[in-house]
Order: structure tokens, then C-alpha cells, then sequence
């Protein structure tokens, strides 16, 4: 029994400002992470009778299935059950908008990797074997395999989508100086350290209970629903903790909820699907590659005055959340930019691999590199710095009228991305080390440095408004323990960290007071994916709602029985304060109780004033933009394309942090993975369509010494003029983009090879032989 | 007559019957033991969410390594003791290592944090007595083989200085050397399970005896390659003959100018003995051969027994004019390396011979001019596109031998006749460079596959061997930083 505390007759020693929020609070979970007691999935003790299933893949990308023989796999030993498409009581779709991703393979095949047919077994091991042991009778048909191949065969998942404004024909007709080029940028795994699991359990009346490793459960609540011909009300999808999400977890997590519910509800027993690393990577899609032929028109000072780009990506069979990223990609094609005359041409090109998926920045990188590209060609053209060019280029101050407003139509009117780079490239000795890396260059025949700075300007908010919602649910427990549960996924981010300092600092608690829990589809309903960096952002504000609507009553209920005024009841340093006495917490939410006061709430959180026509691409889709920059000094080999990252620098504008120590840790990490996307993250895939790199052995994400020696991280000090939750900003995508400095230091260290005279025609990944291709194109140039 | 494979976990011991040869160290723990701290993120040694660490008696003392337990069979944990993420929590709180990754903010989704503890704790122990904060250097050795897909690494580094700052937390070596004493085994151990059997030998002599009398037996050492055989391609090995405890095979000695290294001294020993001849030629390769858990679990024989055509020792072996010593019933066999490999994965390797040793020529001569480079797509932890020798000896300026061998660029680890012979008894000078570069499309017809095309790798072959002129050249030889990414 905990004692009730006593009130305390005290000095006023009530805090100005009771701030739980703004500190650099360790993750909610690290101890239960450093002692591996943190509950994943795949931890969570087993209910006897569980079985274990394994998806049986096809090895063609495009084929008719003529015969399935499955005798093999049902005689296999310790199989309980084989599954095909017919066997699914619903519908056979997990597909998140357009209804065109089968759960199961159904008489024809789109690519190495689709999943055929269910195995159920009494192991994992079992019923992986098994799974190998079908003879599938393929008739095969052609495949298209790139989206260059896609776009020549006008084969698109979606119709393609175009964003035009001012006159891109006249004003590049007009203009001093024209560049036109092309561009590949690869795709991206996700490699969550944690791969793709669920658990389905049967439960009473068709009831099922669902732990999932995902980043939207209900939207995985949607699927199995369906597939099981069920009503969302029997269908409970939870999910504690993600070991890594980055996007991958986001829709395509259904198919391995799907097909463990669709196995559970026919044998009535627990079954857990958990993929295999290779098979995870075959199956599932990964962050689209693009291809882009551009045309700039540019004036002597380096200004872009006409700006043409069609772009299409690589979508997969499927259109899975193509068509959203493609918008994303349009939408951030401007990146911290004034573009007055401009034409973008988006298509989601529809290939025989996996479906292309969300991954973290979910086109904005894929959007913005390619400005960044040619605004570095711009400026070796014109010989000036690029920086001097992505200067000449930025969105006007907000006071400035004229080049504030996106090619969507959206006014920039928080813009700090004048300061923020000037910060930068003093705090980071740009200059003195660009020319550092010239002198250095010019007595150097083998390796060559390169440096480069690259600016961020980032839109939060689902593109989709309606998307843009949350709920939270806060208990106050009679003990004065807080409970906080909402409708965001952790993923490693520190959703549950940030939302449990919201609601600490709503009730004047120490975070130690207050605790997070799974999220779970029958707590708060029909929540958005925790995507698109709104995590926090969203749940934040609910979970704040929720506290708040508590304290009130509180506050109340305080009134009345303390006899003070309302305004002189404060919540603080774990005490209430009436007036100059004080009671602890827990005590004073007896007394509450006591009074029959309700103790939780609900709270709701819409964002305001967000608009998108999607017919003409224009609106106000984002609530405010983030912003960052970051320097990359890199030394080059130039005889085989070895390069190492010797020091970078940036600066995030997360607005007024949440939590340092998490943002700080997230523009970090986002820096390393979009360094690798960049890099040495290389999707190759063979002749006939099948993914070679499949596993990290041939799948080379960063690893401990591609850390720079030298890495200064630091945020930028700025309030977010929208009235986001405690004026902070999002950070999940945005620092993706930071790493661009990274491969264009890289090209400016190849530049140096021809002296600077010529655009090394660097494509992305960046690899060892990309860049000897590069160099030797440089070494060739006339 | 079977034997329960007896192991140590949490300062208890452990007696399994009845799991099969093959099972892993991680399926037994998560699934049989339900100890769930030790993760899986791939299943084949490249992630490091299983580490763990495997203490063992060795000269005398206890030797206590990390290795990936997603690859490694339970019965080599016998007579051994296992360590894992729950070892390590204090009646008081945390291990400095896990209150050090804590106050760093060293995790973010966790999934990989109890690999990285792990390993950490080996560092720990590694300067248990001597208190230092690790250098970089040792930080990223022994951190090679853990990926980290959320923080960048940047808080781990942190947390690897922070944790020897913090209060200490002693190992008892003594206690557990006396418990793995309690359970060792001075005789070999043999256990079966459902009609397959797993077999330690003590000696060389029982070990030839095994071989021959399972002659289809799968051998097995570090069990970084056939560890994947298993869990990859999901493959029946039939009957195992366990090397790594042969007593004469983990002997590394110097005699006839050679130094000779046990087949089952560990990759990470045996680079250390060699690197202390060859500290500048292979302190490259070593820290980047694999990660620290995979070279303390493989063997150096094992890689060159394993014929792979991408092995990163075999290239810097051929090229010194390393043996390969065979044994079986009749005696040993001792061949030239070069001369070992066949063709694609073939050896010269008898079905009743296992490969006892493999020999070093020392530095002999100081005319000897030796670089080994690796071109991968990563720094740490990544099989080569292409790997390298080149050994010139060479009188004055005149080049009296060249042994120059490549990985990845044929079907197994081979010499450049071509190249070779353009460089012989001549004048090390450009032309004769650029004579060696031409030869070396001859020798050689790359293949493109997921780490690099043809070209690259003939190109970059070509530029491997001008980089090694650069170094090595007579007049104003290059030192390594001005030819190299990463020493500079």
C-alpha cells in the first residue's frame, strides 16, 4: 500500500516554469534495451499449441502459374497446413489505397519473391524447409525490370502526375544559360534490425488478437479484417516496440499479419510468421530508385529561371504508397529553393520487383537530389562555389514577397534557412576548408578531397490532410501513477519518450512518474501510420489534449475543495500547489478520487488550416517546413573509387526540441543512413529479375568506422511559429537529406581530377565503382 | 555412446540431450531456453544482434571471446561457458557497459543494443587490467561486426570511452576457470541425436582416425561458413567431426623460416602472429578481414580450406609462397597453396585428409616489397570486389621475383603469369609497370556480380597494381596516406 502523503504547509517554492519537456531525457526504454528485458515480438512468451508459418516465394518475375504441387510441403515433417490464395476467407488484397497487391500469389506471378502459398509447421525450422519443397509450374511471360524500361513502356501503376507553373518553355528559351541532363538515384532496404513478424492468436466469437512489428496498426486492423472477412471490432493489432521501422513497417507489414491471422483463424490455434532476413528482403519493397532527364534554364549569377524535370521511379508490380511518394517527390523538388518557372513530370513506373515502399524522407530525398544536382552543375559551369549558387537560389526571407511561394502554392513563411546555412558555414570553416581541399588537391596526384554544403527545407504533415489526426488516452491511476497510451508506434525514435514528457509536464510530474504503453488498436482508434515525421507531433498534442482535459478537473476539484481560485492551482515539481500549500501528487489524486473526480481522459488533435487538391497538385499541404544544413569534407581515391568521410557537420532546426539528446541522436543516425543510401547501399538485382542482395553479406548498410572521426551534430536555436506541440519541430525525415553534402563532396573531389572544368557524371549509390566510372568519364572529357 | 553436451549459462550448468547437431547456440537459447535478450537480425554472422561470448580454457588461463551465436552449433559449447546480455546485470543496477550505452543514449529501437553490449563487454574485459580508455581504432575493431541501423554509431563510440570511466565491475576469471576445469574433457566427446553424430577429437591422431572412418563427414572449425550452409541453405550435413579442439592444431610455431599455424588457431590469432612480421603489409587486411566475432571464431586453414574464389587470405598467402600441410592415415602431404585450388571450390583435398596446418615463409629478405589491398563496397565487415598481393623481391632496382595473386577475379585465388613475367628480372620502372598492367587483362576474365562489374574489377585491378608502383617504385616511393583513402 503506498501511504498517502501529507499536505505540507510550504514557502511558495512553487517553479516558474515546471518544464519536463525541452530535456535531454534518456530513451524510455534504454535500460530495458541495454538488459535485452525489452519486449520484441519474437520475445513475447509463446501460448502453448503455438504453430509457425513460412511463405512459400516465386522464383520468376513474371509468370503464369500453370500447377502448384504442394505434396511435398503437407508431407513435410512437423507441416500442420498448407495455404494458397483460395484458402483466404476475404478478400485476397493488402494493398494500403489501390486494391492491387494480392496477400497470395493468384494464377499469375510479378516478381522474384511473391509469396505463393502458406506453410504451417510446428517450428520456424520446420516450416521454412518445407517451404522450399513446392514445384510450382511457371509459364513465363515477359518482365520489366527498370523504371527507364517502365517509362518507355508506358507501364505505370498510376497515371503519371504533373506539377506546372509560370512558363518552363519561354523561360528556358530566354535564359543566358541551358543545361539538360539525366540522373540515376538507387533504391534503399530499410534493413530494420528487427525483421518483419506477427503473432496471430484466435480469440472468442472470431475474435483476433494480432502482435505485429508495424508502424501502422490500424491500418493492419484494416487488412486482416478483410482477409478474414471479419469486422474491424474482431480484429486487435498491438504493437510495443519496432526494432527499426525507417518506412518498411509502415504497409507492408500486412502481408505477414495477413497471412499469420489467415493461418490462426482456419487452424484456430497461435501462429507466428516471422520471415527469414533473405526472404524478408525478397519480398518486401524498399525505398523507390528514380531516374530523371532534366532541363535548366540559369542566369550569370547562377539563378535557376526555368526548371524542367520528369522524373519516374521504379513502383514495383504494385501501386503499395508510390503514388504518395511520388507527390513527396514533387512537392520537395524545390527543396529550400525559389523555382519561378517550372514543370515536373512524376510516374510510378510499374516493374516486375517488389513494391516500392515508404522509407524515411518517402520521396523528399528522392525529390530534392535532384536540384541539388543541378545546382551543383550550375555552378562548376559558372565556376562559383555552389553555395554561392544554392544561395542565389533560396526561397526570399519570409518578409520578402515574390520567391516565397512553393511550385504548389504554398507561402514559405517560416523560412530560417538564410541564418541556419550562415551559421554553419561559419561555425564549420567552410571557406578557409574549401580551399584547403584546393591546395591540398593540387599537390595530391592520387587522392583528391572534395568538400560541400547542402541545405534542407523539409514539409511536415501527411500530404493527405485527412491523415494528419491522432488520439491519445491518459489514466491517472489512484496511486497517482500516469499511464499514456496514443496513437503512435515506437520504432526507436522516441515517440514514447516525447509523449510521456508532454504529459509529465501537462501534470507537473517527473517522467519517472509517468509510463507509456503499447499501442493498440483497441485503445485508440483508427489512428494514422506514425510516418511522414508527424509521430510526435500528432500524438504529442493528443496525449497533451488528454492530460490537459485531466487537469482541468483537477484544477477544479482543487478550487472548490482548497477553496483558492482557479488560477492559483499549479501543477509542479510532483506536487499541486493551492495558493502557498502544496500536496503531493499522489496524495491530492486520492483526494480526487475520493471526490469521484474521472481521473483520465481521451484527447483528439486535428492539425490546422491543411489543404491538398491532388487534380491540380496545389494547397497548403504541410503545417510549417524544417530545416537544416550540413557540411562533408571527404578524401577520394581516384584509382579505384575508395573514398572515407572525414568530417561532417550540420546543423537541424528542430525548433524548440522536445528532447536534444533524441533529435540530436536522430539527425545523426538519419545523416549515416542517408550516407548509405548514397554510398555503399547498392540494389542489384540479375538478369532474370531476382534480387542479389538479399542479406547483409551482399547488402552493405554503414557500419562503426564510416563514423566520422570528427561529427558535430547540433540543433539549431529557433521557436516554430506554427503552434506545433511546445513550438518544437519533427526530425525523423528531414536529416535524411543532410547527407546529400556527403556525395557531393564526393563529386567535387572527382571535379578536381579534371581540374574542375567538368560534371562528373556521379550517379547515386555513390559506390567504389560508380566513382572510378565517374573519374575515368572526368579523365576522357575533351 | 552419446554424451550430453554440458555448458555454463549464468553460473549454471547446462546439460542438453536432445537437440539436433545443428541446432544454433541462438535457437537454443530463444526457443529452448527462452532467453530472449540474444536477438536474430539475419542468421548468418553479418549483423551482430546474437553476439554473445564464449569463455573457454586455453594455455592455461581462460580466454573469453565474442562470436555470433546465429551460427554456431550448440554441441561446440561443450565444455565451455556461455555469456549472454543477461549475464551482465548487477544487483545494483546496470554494468558500467550498459549504464555507459544508457547515459550515451547509445540505443534507439534496442533491437541491436544487447549484440553491442556484448561486444563492448569484450572490449571491457580486454582492458580490464590495464583500465584505458580503448583508441578509435580498437573501438571500430571490435565494434566491426555489430550494424546499428538507428544512431549512426556516434553514441556507441561515446559509450565505448564512457564505460571505463565509470565504477568497475570486476570479471572472476579464477571462478570460472575452476568451473570450466569442473567440466572439462581430457578425452573426446561424442554426442547423436536421431542418427547423427557429432564428433570432438582431442588429437590429431583421433582426428585422423574420424576421417577416416566417416569419410562423407562434414568438418567442421570456426563454422562461419558452414554455420550458413545450415541456417541459409537449410542443408543435411550428415555426421560432423569437430576440429577446433584438436590439441596439435592449435599450435602456432616458428621453424625452417616458416611459421606454421594450426589449423584451428582462430583467423584473429593467427593475423596477430602474422602480423607481427608483416605489421605494415597486413594491419589493413586483418582489422578489415570480416568482423572481430567472425575471426575469433573462423580459422585461418578453414578460409584457405574453403576455396572460396573471394577468400581474403589466400591472395597475401600465394603470393609469399605459403604451404598448405595435409594429414591423413598415410602421413602429411605439404603443398604450395597455389598449387591447392583446382578450379571453382575444388581442392587437392583427399576425402580421408583434413588440412592440419598452414605455413608462412618469414621475412627472409629485405629486397621483399609486399602490399595486400582489399577493394570492397564497405570498410568493415564486407567480402571483397577484389583483392590483391604483391610481392616483389627485389636487387637494386631490378625485380629478381614477382608473385602477384588476385581474389575476385577468377574462380579461385590466382597468380598473374602474364603480369608476373613482365615484371621479372626487369627494372622496376614505369614501363615495366605498364607492361605488368597490360599483361594482367590477359591473366585474368573477370566476372560481374552484385559487388562489382568486369570492368571495375579489371580496371581497378590494374589500378591496385600502379598504386603498389606508387608505394614501392625506386625513386620517391609514396607512403600509404598518399595513396589511400583510409590511411590518410
Amino acid at each position: 500500500m503506498n501511504k498517502p502523503e501529507p499536505i505540507t504547509a510550504i514557502a511558495p517554492a512553487v517553479p516558474d516554469t515546471w518544464a519536463e519537456v525541452g530535456k535531454p531525457h534518456p530513451h524510455e526504454s534504454a535500460r530495458l534495451h541495454v538488459l535485452g528485458e525489452a519486449t520484441y515480438t519474437d520475445d513475447i512468451p509463446e501460448l502453448h499449441g503455438t504453430l509457425h508459418a513460412a511463405l512459400g516465394l516465386s522464383q520468376k518475375a513474371h509468370a503464369k502459374l500453370r500447377g502448384i504441387d504442394l505434396s511435398a510441403v503437407s508431407q513435410a515433417e512437423g507441416v500442420v497446413a498448407v495455404y494458397t490464395a483460395r484458402d483466404i476467407p476475404g478478400m485476397n488484397d493488402c494493398g494500403p489505397i489501390i486494391h492491387d497487391d494480392p496477400i497470395l500469389a493468384d494464377g499469375v506471378v510479378q516478381y522474384v519473391g511473391q509469396p505463393v502459398f502458406i506453410v504451417v509447421a510446428d517450428t520456424h525450422d520446420h516450416a521454412r524447409r518445407a517451404a522450399r519443397l513446392a514445384k510450382i509450374d511457371y509459364e513465363e511471360l515477359p518482365a520489366i525490370l527498370t523504371p527507364q524500361e517502365a517509362k518507355r513502356a508506358q507501364s505505370f501503376v498510376l497515371p503519371p502526375m504533373h506539377l506546372a507553373r509560370g512558363d518552363f518553355r519561354r523561360a528556358f528559351e530566354q535564359a543566358p544559360h541551358r543545361l539538360r541532363g539525366e540522373l540515376h538515384v538507387g533504391g534503399q532496404e530499410q534493413f530494420y534490425l528487427e525483421g518483419q513478424i506477427s503473432y496471430a492468436v484466435p480469440k472468442e466469437d472470431n475474435g483476433m488478437h494480432v502482435w505485429c512489428s508495424t508502424q501502422h496498426p490500424s491500418e493492419m486492423q484494416h487488412v486482416v479484417a478483410h482477409a478474414l472477412g471479419l469486422h474491424s471490432h474482431h480484429v486487435t493489432v498491438e504493437c510495443r516496440r519496432m526494432g527499426g521501422g525507417f518506412g518498411g513497417k509502415e504497409s507492408q507489414s500486412a502481408l505477414w499479419a495477413a497471412c499469420a491471422a489467415i493461418s490462426a483463424a482456419r487452424l484456430k490455434r497461435p501462429v507466428k510468421l516471422r520471415p527469414d532476413r533473405d526472404d524478408d528482403m525478397l519480398v518486401t519493397g524498399k525505398r523507390h530508385c528514380f531516374h530523371y532527364e532534366y532541363e535548366i534554364g540559369y542566369g550569370d549569377d547562377g539563378r535557376i529561371l526555368a526548371a524542367k524535370v520528369e522524373m519516374v521511379s521504379r513502383a514495383g508490380f504494385s501501386a503499395d504508397l508510390s503514388g504518395p511518394v511520388a507527390t513527396r517527390a514533387v512537392c520537395h523538388f524545390d527543396n529550400a529553393y525559389y523555382l519561378s518557372d517550372v514543370d515536373i513530370l512524376a510516374m510510378c513506373g510499374k516493374t516486375n520487383t517488389q513494391s516500392n515502399t515508404a522509407f524515411r524522407g518517402f520521396g523528399g530525398p528522392q525529390g530534392a537530389i535532384a536540384i541539388e544536382y543541378v545546382i551543383d552543375e550550375i555552378a562548376r559551369n559558372l565556376s562559383m562555389d555552389p553555395l554561392d549558387v544554392r544561395r542565389a537560389n533560396f526561397y526570399g526571407r519570409s518578409d520578402e514577397e515574390g520567391r516565397n511561394v512553393t511550385p504548389y502554392g504554398q507561402k514559405v513563411i517560416d523560412n530560417v534557412i538564410h541564418e541556419l546555412v550562415a551559421q554553419l558555414e561559419a561555425d564549420s570553416g567552410y571557406r578557409e576548408r574549401r580551399a584547403a581541399t584546393r591546395a591540398f588537391n593540387a599537390a595530391s596526384p592520387v587522392l583528391k578531397k572534395g568538400i560541400a554544403i547542402t541545405p534542407v527545407k523539409f514539409g511536415i504533415s501527411f500530404n493527405l490532410p485527412h491523415l494528419n489526426q491522432a488520439g491519445a488516452l491518459v489514466h491517472v491511476y489512484v496511486d497517482g501513477s500516469v499511464l499514456v497510451n496514443h496513437g503512435g508506434t515506437e520504432m526507436g525514435q522516441g515517440i514514447n519518450t516525447k509523449v510521456a514528457q508532454v504529459v509529465a509536464h501537462e501534470l507537473g510530474l517527473d517522467l519517472s512518474r509517468v509510463r507509456a504503453t503499447a499501442t493498440d488498436t483497441s485503445k485508440v482508434a483508427n489512428t494514422s501510420a506514425t510516418a511522414a515525421s508527424t509521430g510526435a507531433d500528432l500524438n504529442g498534442k493528443a496525449a497533451q489534449d488528454a492530460a490537459r482535459r485531466i487537469r482541468e478537473r483537477l484544477t477544479g476539484f482543487a478550487s472548490a475543495h482548497y477553496q483558492v481560485a482557479p488560477e492559483q492551482v499549479r501543477f509542479a515539481d510532483n506536487q499541486v500547489f493551492f495558493g502557498d500549500r502544496a500536496e503531493p501528487f499522489p496524495a491530492f489524486i486520492r483526494h480526487a478520487y475520493n471526490a469521484r473526480v474521472q481521473l483520465w481522459s481521451d484527447g483528439f488533435y486535428a492539425t490546422p488550416g491543411l489543404s491538398w487538391d491532388a487534380a491540380t497538385m496545389s494547397g497548403n499541404p504541410f503545417y510549417y517546413f524544417a530545416y537544416g544544413a550540413a557540411v562533408a569534407e571527404v578524401v577520394v581515391d581516384t584509382l579505384t573509387g575508395e573514398w572515407k568521410l572525414l568530417r561532417a557537420d550540420a546543423l537541424y532546426d528542430a525548433g524548440k526540441s522536445l528532447n536534444p539528446a533524441i533529435d540530436i541522436g536522430q539527425v545523426e543516425g538519419a545523416f549515416i543512413q542517408g550516407m548509405g543510401w548514397l554510398t555503399t547501399e547498392e540494389l542489384w538485382w540479375n538478369a532474370s529479375g531476382k534480387l542479389m542482395t538479399h542479406a547483409p553479406s551482399t547488402y552493405k548498410i554503414p557500419a562503426i568506422s564510416d563514423c566520422p572521426e570528427q561529427f558535430h551534430v547540433k540543433l539549431f536555436e529557433n521557436v516554430n511559429p506554427a503552434d506545433s506541440i511546445h513550438r518544437s519541430k519533427a526530425v525523423g525525415e528531414p536529416p535524411l537529406l543532410l547527407p546529400f553534402s556527403v556525395f557531393f563532396a564526393i563529386r567535387d573531389a572527382i571535379a578536381a581530377v579534371g581540374d574542375y572544368r567538368h560534371n562528373p557524371p556521379l550517379q547515386a549509390p555513390a559506390t567504389c565503382e560508380a566513382i572510378l566510372d565517374a573519374v575515368e568519364a572526368v579523365r576522357a572529357a575533351p | 555412446m552419446s554424451q550430453a553436451i554440458r555448458y555454463l549459462h549464468r553460473g549454471q550448468l547446462h546439460q542438453v540431450t536432445d537437440a539436433e547437431p545443428t541446432r544454433t547456440v541462438l535457437q537454443h537459447l530463444r526457443e529452448d531456453r527462452r532467453c530472449t535478450g540474444t536477438k536474430e537480425g539475419c542468421a548468418e554472422g553479418d549483423c551482430g544482434a546474437c553476439t554473445v561470448v564464449v569463455g573457454e580454457l586455453k594455455d592455461g588461463g581462460v580466454e573469453l571471446k565474442t562470436v555470433n551465436s546465429c551460427i554456431q552449433f550448440l554441441p561446440t559449447l561443450d565444455g565451455k561457458a556461455l555469456f549472454t546480455v543477461e549475464d551482465l546485470k548487477q544487483p545494483d543496477g546496470l554494468h558500467p557497459v550498459q549504464q555507459a550505452m544508457v547515459e550515451c543514449h547509445g540505443s534507439q529501437c534496442g533491437f541491436c543494443t544487447p549484440g553491442f553490449v556484448m561486444s563492448l563487454w569484450g572490449l571491457y574485459l580486454k582492458h580490464e587490467a590495464d583500465g584505458r580508455a580503448p583508441a578509435r581504432k580498437e573501438i571500430d575493431d571490435a565494434l566491426s561486426g555489430n550494424l546499428c541501423r538507428c544512431t549512426g554509431y556516434r553514441p556507441i563510440i561515446d559509450a565505448a570511452r564512457r564505460m571505463q570511466e565509470l565504477p568497475k565491475v570486476a570479471f572472476d576469471r579464477e571462478a570460472l576457470g575452476a568451473a570450466l576445469h569442473a567440466i572439462r574433457r581430457d578425452d573426446s566427446f561424442s554426442y547423436t541425436h536421431e542418427g547423427r553424430s557429432f564428433h570432438v577429437p582431442r588429437t590429431l591422431e583421433q582426428a585422423v582416425a574420424l576421417r577416416a572412418q566417416y569419410p562423407r563427414a562434414t568438418l567442421l572449425s570456426g563454422s562461419t561458413d558452414v554455420g550458413l550452409w545450415v541456417t541459409k541453405q537449410m542443408r543435411d550435413l550428415g555426421d560432423i567431426i569437430y576440429l577446433n579442439q584438436v590439441r596439435e592444431l592449435q599450435q602456432v610455431a616458428e621453424q625452417d623460416g616458416m611459421l606454421e599455424i594450426g589449423a584451428a588457431v582462430s583467423l584473429n590469432d593467427a593475423y596477430a602472429s602474422v602480423c607481427r612480421h608483416y605489421p605494415d603489409e597486413l594491419g589493413e587486411l586483418w582489422q578489415r578481414f570480416a568482423s572481430l566475432p567472425i575471426r575469433n571464431a573462423g580459422t585461418l586453414a578453414g578460409n584457405i580450406a574453403n576455396g572460396s574464389p573471394i577468400g581474403d587470405s589466400a591472395p597475401w598467402m600465394i603470393a609469399l609462397g605459403s604451404q598448405v600441410v595435409l594429414r591423413g592415415p598415410s602421413g602429411q602431404r605439404v603443398l604450395a597453396l597455389e598449387d591447392f585450388y583446382l578450379d571453382y571450390q575444388k581442392k587437392d583435398l583427399r576425402a580421408d585428409e583434413i588440412v592440419e596446418a598452414v605455413r608462412v615463409p618469414l621475412r627472409r629478405d629485405d629486397g621483399l616489397r609486399l602490399r595486400t589491398y582489399k577493394l570492397a563496397k564497405r570498410f568493415d565487415q564486407d567480402i571483397s570486389a577484389v583483392c590483391a598481393a604483391f610481392a616483389l623481391t627485389l636487387d637494386g632496382r631490378v625485380v629478381r621475383e614477382a608473385r602477384i595473386a588476385f581474389g575476385g577475379m577468377a574462380a579461385t585465388s590466382r597468380r598473374a603469369p602474364g603480369a608476373e613475367a613482365a615484371l621479372r628480372g626487369r627494372e622496376w620502372n614505369e614501363a615495366a609497370l605498364e607492361d605488368a598492367v597490360a599483361a594482367l587483362a590477359a591473366d585474368y576474365t573477370p566476372l560481374a556480380d552484385m559487388r562489382a562489374s568486369a570492368g571495375y574489377r579489371m580496371k581497378a585491378a590494374q589500378n591496385l597494381l600502379r598504386r603498389f608502383w606508387l608505394e614501392t617504385r625506386p625513386d620517391n616511393p609514396l607512403p600509404a596516406q598518399s595513396v589511400s583513402a583510409f590511411a590518410a
